[in-house]
């Protein structure tokens, strides 16, 4: 296998990796960008994989092809609802905010499961019938080179959360919603005494997030998985947090770091397959996502430096 | 200090809770006994997992069945597990049951298993896919690669483009017995066909099942065997996607451990077809059964290894065998004579395979 075709395998296998990591670490660069940790990110996919799966499965034969695009919506919103639990906990009730996130995870699949047993009678779903289907782009997929490494072979969803990226950017850094999350996050009392709700406004940034990890997990268990079971979702909210973490809470940093996580994913699968890395045991091929993780991060991003009021509850008046 | 209090009490309340409903499990114990009974434990997955223990109560059931019993105490009954703590729990439930013949199904419970059967030395116990040396257990354990070697065959028989694909969950001899079975029945009837061999690494990440299958299918292979359980659900929606993609384009997936012949249903322009060419299953009703009856009899095999094979109808091909050629079922069928009868020995690990090949030159 020359150079080129190793690229075609793994550049768009990199780009699907990643589309459910940028969706829910962008959820979660809104959450703790307003100050409220998100440990939960995990339990919303879940979450979004069981509504999506559920919807996708009842629905297929009314919908049909737009099935899928509605089941995102359904997820969405179900996530949104569901990260409620933690917004209330963790700001009106100023609990532990990694608690309560700990407890979204648990209760998410621990509820989706018993959900399944008593719909299905089984420990997992069918598989869905009706998906996203792999497309190439009309007329991007023609441009010599980079057609077929960017645009050939891929899923919808995975361009949507590029172009998300860039919205969320736009939404954070221009606007002045974007503004009063950021400086809500950073001093609250300043926020605060500049007329701004802070409760109003880490609502809304945790609802954003179960929404966009609802997402997520919906793209997750449409595109790959086509089922749900307890094994869906096993720790790509964790790999999603520590995007964010690695992308500086920035939404394109955010992204950019899921869309490395996936390169290095896919590039530890396909390295098997690559002549000169043929001889390489296994095993080095499979931890080299999280090396490399590691070398970037100690070595050239940085101190990466957290949202000032990140974890702390806001209690009014309180110095 | 009331809330601590109140804790306190709490705690008590509970405590005195669990010794009380073990007393009501002692209790039980004096039931009235005759005839043979037989119960299971089931892993986290239940009854109705469409895999292991389902296929394990089947048998029990059916053993049931023939023998006259009733499900209950004293016929043939089944505790499902809620977590892995309880394992031990449930087993010692039956054992206080007084059941003659007691099953954890699945691998998961070896450590309990044998924990319990060293501390209860008159039960009589079996486990599944797992080996517990213990003289009062009796270990199940299944040759996969035999098969595998069957499903080899229709593998190197059905390949238009000689380049066949394996991919195993972890690298452990249990999955190396897969991987040099499937070969082994490839290299047999199709000597020009090559068999590329990967591991995820995991039995529960769809995404590298997805992204592996996605590279094999890319670089030309037109059969995937998976042996990597929900790793292998992104082999088969890979599969979909491409089928999806171009209806006319050959691509096959084979199932392991049950008929995965659902799983490969897709719609595409109007049209349904199956992406699954065929499934190796593990026939652990049949091994349930077979133990059970032997037990009966009095013939326990306890300390034992017993593997089920070809011979036994413990392992095989999946009843759907709808997108399998007719002359393909015929040399399947030739070769799972010649293995039967002892013509052929399948190779259970890579240096067996490396002599079977060897031989086959």
């Amino acid at each position: 296998m020359g150079v080129y075709e190793v690229l075609q395998i793994i550049i768009p296998s990199a780009i699907f990796f990643a589309a459910p990591l940028i969706f829910t670490a962008l959820g979660g660069v809104f959450s703790e960008r307003s100050g409220v940790v998100n440990i939960g990110l995990e339990g919303l996919m879940v979450i979004g994989a069981f509504v999506s799966v559920v919807f996708n499965l009842t629905f297929a034969d009314r919908f049909g092809e737009l099935t899928p695009w509605l089941a995102l919506i359904v997820a969405m919103v179900v996530g949104a609802i569901f990260s409620l639990l933690h917004a209330v906990a963790s700001i009106t009730f100023r609990a532990d905010q990694v608690v309560s996130g700990v407890a979204i995870n648990f209760l998410a699949l621990g509820l989706s499961l018993f959900l399944v047993k008593k719909m299905y009678g089984k420990g997992q779903t069918d598989q869905i019938q009706v998906g996203f289907d792999k497309i190439d782009v009309p007329v991007l997929s023609h441009i010599p080179v980079i057609g077929p490494l960017f645009f050939s072979n891929t899923y919808i969803p995975s361009y949507i959360a590029i172009i998300f990226a860039f919205v969320a950017w736009y939404v954070i850094y221009k606007t002045p919603f974007g503004l009063r999350l950021r400086a809500v996050g950073e001093h609250p009392m300043a926020a605060d005494t500049m007329g701004i709700n802070v409760t109003k406004m880490r609502y809304i940034a945790v609802m954003i997030s179960g929404a966009l990890g609802g997402i997520g997990g919906a793209v997750y268990a449409t595109i790959i998985s086509r089922d749900f079971s307890h094994a869906t979702i096993s720790g790509h909210g964790f790999m999603a947090l520590a995007a964010m973490i690695f992308g500086k809470w920035h939404p394109i940093g955010a992204m950019g770091a899921a869309l490395f996580f996936g390169l290095a994913q896919s590039l530890s699968i396909v390295g098997q397959s690559i002549p000169f890395l043929k001889n390489v045991p296994t095993v080095y091929l499979l931890i080299a996502p999280y090396v490399l993780t590691i070398l970037a991060l100690a070595g050239f991003i940085g101190r990466a430096e957290a949202p000032k009021a990140l974890g702390t509850p806001y209690i009014k008046g309180k110095r | 200090m009331k809330k601590r209090r109140f804790g306190l009490a709490l705690s008590l309340v509970l405590a005195a809770g669990t010794l009380l409903s073990a007393c009501a499990n002692n209790g039980d114990k004096a039931g009235d006994k005759k005839g043979f009974s037989v119960a299971m434990v089931t892993d986290v997955g239940g009854i109705d997992d469409k895999s292991f223990n389902q296929s394990a109560w089947e048998g029990l059931q059916k053993f049931g069945e023939d023998n006259g019993l009733k499900k209950g105490r004293g016929g043939y009954d089944y505790l499902q597990s809620q977590s892995d703590s309880d394992y031990a729990t449930n087993l010692n439930k039956l054992v206080r049951s007084d059941y003659d013949l007691i099953y954890g199904i699945g691998y998961l419970m070896a450590d309990a298993v044998g924990q319990i059967a060293e501390q209860k030395p008159k039960g009589k116990f079996a486990i599944v896919d797992s080996v517990v040396n213990k003289p009062n257990v009796a270990s199940i354990t299944f040759k996969e690669n035999e098969g595998s070697f069957l499903v080899g065959v229709v593998a190197g028989l059905t390949t238009k483009t000689n380049k066949i694909g394996f991919i195993g969950g972890m690298e452990i001899p249990l999955i190396e017995k897969f991987e040099s079975g499937f070969r082994a029945g490839v290299k047999a009837v199709n000597p020009k066909a090559k068999v590329e061999v990967q591991y995820a690494g995991a039995f529960d990440q769809a995404d590298k099942g997805k992204a592996i299958a996605s590279s094999m299918y890319a670089s030309g292979v037109d059969i995937i065997y998976h042996a990597a359980g929900a790793t292998g659900n992104g082999v088969f929606s890979e599969a979909k996607d491409l089928k999806t993609k171009d209806p006319n384009r050959e691509i096959w997936v084979i199932g392991v451990d049950k008929d995965q012949a659902p799983e490969g249903v897709v719609k595409a322009g109007g049209k349904t077809y199956n992406v699954t060419l065929t499934s190796m299953v593990k026939r652990v009703d049949v091994a349930v059964y077979d133990v059970a009856k032997k037990t009966k009899e009095g013939n326990f095999p306890g300390g034992k290894t017993i593997e089920y094979g070809l011979p036994e109808n413990g392992v095989g091909i999946a009843p759907t065998q709808d997108n399998i050629k007719p002359e393909v079922l015929k040399a399947v069928d030739e070769w799972k004579q010649k293995i039967i009868k002892g013509e052929v020995k399948v190779p259970k690990t890579r240096e067996e395979y490396k002599q079977f090949e060897a031989t086959l030159k």
